[in-house]
């Protein structure tokens, strides 16, 4: 290209000199034009030259593209005092975005667990037509050497936030211990440790949604430690505030929930894993609320004041052809859980027909589920869920003061679901998901439940539970 | 009386199956790592391998038995570059064993000190599930088990240091017969050299780049994403266009597509050992080497 533009040059140059040659003989012109015309035909010979030449190495360098890739690359090393922007730090997150398009045959704003005092919390299908589920945001990083934090922030459908858990943990203060400390899902069972999105099912199990309200979360402590044997024996404790159903919060300085719990668990082969697990149970509600309706229908507030206990049973069983889970596997789940309620019970709390009087009741659930992945990425699941109201002694109603048409929530009664489902995972990132259901948890009416369900999950790669 | 004596007993059985507290307590995320503690550590080490060869490497569950030897451990090895993201963490947050927590000496992630292939230059999980550190499959290429067992030897002198020596020799012993096994494997490998493979999964990329061998494409459209009917069909074209020597398959992949492209293509179907115990010769680290260069020096000729 220089090299043109210099030719040019030349010949502008040559050409604006010529009238100061007037004088010169034509010998000397012609002279002169020659040498010109030989200095052109070399130049033109230059340029040609470099062009070929220059067309040459690109096409060296179009052949030679599209070679491997340098074949080893070194690992991206930590660029401390790079001009750092602090980003580094930044704990792994993830969000899960989850919805469901439902049918129910019956209204969901009347679903009600017959038998059972209300928990005023998460229970029913998930409603009608096209919900948005829980977006559940999780960061979480070691914190320093001695601890690590974990916050899961939960944005409703309906645009509230919630904190699901946020809790602080440390491990190894002696050696097998675990604390953790904030709020945290409580390790009652199985399942109720494990986050929604993790569930086989859409909804929860009638035993967690009738004795919890969907899930138990403890704001407080929780102390584990597993044994140094080659089966997994492993205890725990937790100590909560205690101000969730079937606590409430009573504005006193003690724990007011406080719970035990042991786990054993082990292999038979690499094909099969079990683990088994206790848990016992104690909180205090004081005037814990609930609506009802009183023996002429008319809407009113009672209120349950005493002790639950509860204790629980738990068992699962995984199998899968040499342990690998990929292609074919089975995972077998059951539950059972009782309550006691020993304490007071008001009706009318605050109206005209206030009176109290004792209330003790014996309440059981329980439930079991088998999940199998027949092929890759396709399962399919069944669960029975089955609740027992036991037997509730009303003082109230004992003493001949109120019928027992008044506590109509508290009539005998055990609610039943026989739930299916068939979930697609087109990678570890993303499940669809159909699900029916035969729910008979109301006093009458079936409902038949249908639900679609997505689970996406973004981010760092959550890691799961056994 | 009875049933407390039978309660006594259970007790008693449980502790003493605690594994011994002589010997160095080893905690192997993978069947290689197992295979190359106890030939670095002998008797003065216990391992414990945490998954079978035909398990998936990605998809291990965190079984209770696993927390329970990870709560024991004196040393884990496994591979790093996020392969056991999906559940040593969980195992590192229950067990309780602060000794062997990423960062300190009873933790080795093994690719940590290996130059890895294929570090993606664009993280996207539309690309499939790729690996932000490379592809951590590296035990397939033995120079790296050579690396990786320098490091192990190491840290077993440092742990246990009353048997320093033991480790010392048993890991030279072990650094001078893998490097005549290596000798050895490539010299007798030198006709696979060009071979053009299509494996299902990425996890032979080590495998190919010792051996100069070219992968000619995979059969998973992309990491970890299984290929469709109709994925397979075009895959029979590409296969037959680009040509191939042999289709191959680790033993913990799904066989199903690999067997119907390897009949639709005449293109003959390998199968591997992944890892150690794969397959019956496979019995060690170095008949996993000489199992597979027999396999496909079959289908060469």
């Amino acid at each position: 290209m220089h090299a043109r533009v210099f030719v040019a040059g030349l010949t502008v140059a040559a050409t604006a000199c010529a009238p100061l040659a007037n004088a010169a003989t034509d010998s000397e012109i012609q002279q002169l034009r020659d040498e010109l015309t030989a200095l052109r035909s070399d130049y033109a010979a230059r340029i040609g030259a470099l062009e070929t030449r220059l067309a040459a190495v690109q096409t060296t360098v179009e052949q030679s593209a599209p070679v491997e890739p340098a074949p080893f690359v070194q690992p991206p090393l930590a660029t401390a005092g790079s001009g750092s922007s602090g980003n580094e730090f930044n704990p792994a997150a993830s969000l899960i975005l989850t919805g469901t398009y439902g049918q129910q045959s019956e209204d969901p704003a009347n679903y009600q667990i017959g038998g059972f005092i209300p928990t005023n919390g998460d229970v029913g299908p998930p409603g009608r037509s096209f919900q948005l589920g829980e977006s559940e945001l999780t960061l979480a990083a070691n914190i320093d050497p001695y601890f690590s934090g974990y916050f899961v922030g939960a944005f409703e459908g309906d645009n509230g936030t919630s904190v699901e858990e946020a809790f602080v943990s440390h491990v190894g203060l002696v050696p097998g211990a675990t604390i953790k400390f904030g709020r945290f899902l409580s390790d009652f069972g199985y399942l109720n440790e494990i986050h929604a999105h993790a569930w086989d099912f859409v909804d929860a199990p009638l035993a967690l949604q009738a004795f919890f309200g969907g899930q138990l979360k403890q704001d407080g402590l929780q102390a584990r430690w597993v044994a140094p044997t080659s089966l997994l024996i492993e205890v725990g404790v937790e100590f909560g505030l205690g101000d969730q159903f079937p606590g409430t919060d009573r504005d006193k300085n003690d724990f007011n929930s406080m719970m035990a719990f042991a786990h054993l668990g082990g292999d038979v082969g690499f094909s099969h894993s079990y683990l088994l697990g206790a848990t016992l149970y104690r909180s205090k509600a004081t005037d814990r609320t609930y609506q009802d309706l009183d023996q002429f229908g008319a809407p009113v507030t009672d209120a349950f004041t005493g002790d639950t206990d509860m204790w629980g049973l738990d068992f699962v069983w995984k199998w899968a052809p040499d342990g690998n889970s990929v292609e074919r596997n089975f995972k077998l789940q059951a539950e059972y859980f009782h309550r006691n309620e020993n304490g007071s019970l008001t009706f009318d709390q605050d109206g005209p027909g206030d009176a109290t009087g004792n209330y003790n009741s014996d309440q059981s659930g329980w439930y079991a589920q088998a999940v199998y992945q027949f092929m890759p990425r396709w399962r399919f699941g069944a669960r029975y869920d089955r609740l027992d109201s036991g037997s509730t002694d009303i003082g109230l109603v004992r003493s001949g003061l109120l019928p027992s048409t008044a506590f109509p929530i508290l009539a005998d009664h055990d609610p039943r679901r026989t739930t299916t489902m068939v979930d697609f995972s087109p990678s570890e990132f993303s499940r669809l998901r159909v699900q029916y259901a035969w729910d008979q948890a109301r006093f009458t009416d079936t409902d038949d439940e249908l639900s679609l369900q997505y689970i996406m999950s973004l981010g760092a790669h959550g890691a799961h539970k056994f | 009386m009875v049933r407390f004596r039978c309660l006594a007993g259970l007790l008693v059985a449980l502790f003493a199956s605690a594994p011994a507290q002589a010997a160095l307590s080893v905690f192997a995320c993978l069947p290689e790592w197992a295979s190359l503690a106890q030939e670095l550590g002998g008797d003065k080490v216990s391992v414990y391998q945490a998954s079978s060869p035909l398990q998936d490497p990605h998809r291990i569950e965190a079984r209770p038995s696993l927390v329970a030897h990870m709560r024991s451990a004196d040393l884990v090895i496994c591979t790093g570059a996020e392969l056991e993201t999906g559940w040593l963490l969980v195992l590192m947050q229950t067990a309780g064993n602060r000794n062997v927590q990423p960062g300190t000496p009873g933790y080795i992630a093994a690719a940590d000190y290996i130059e890895r292939l294929e570090v993606p230059t664009r993280l996207d999980r539309a690309e499939g599930d790729i690996h932000p550190s490379g592809n951590p499959h590296i035990h397939l290429d033995p120079r790296n088990i050579a690396k990786v067992a320098a490091v192990v030897s190491d840290r077993l002198a440092k742990l246990d240091s009353k048997n320093a020596a033991f480790y010392a020799a048993r890991g030279d012993d072990f650094e001078t017969r893998w490097g005549a096994a290596i000798a050895k494997w490539e010299q007798q490998s030198a006709p696979l050299k060009g071979m053009r493979l299509v494996p299902y999964h990425k996890d032979s990329v080590y495998l190919i780049h010792w051996l100069g061998m070219v992968e000619v494409m995979d059969i998973e459209p992309k990491p970890g994403i299984p290929p469709s009917a109709g994925y397979l069909a075009e895959l029979v074209d590409k296969i037959q266009r680009n040509g191939a020597d042999a289709i191959t398959r680790s033993m913990y992949t799904d066989p199903k597509a690999a067997q119907w492209l390897s009949e639709h293509t005449h293109v003959p179907l390998v199968d591997l050992p992944y890892t150690v115990g794969g397959t019956p010769g496979a019995n060690d680290l170095f008949g996993l080497f000489d199992d597979i260069i027999a396999r496909l020096e079959k289908v060469r000729k």
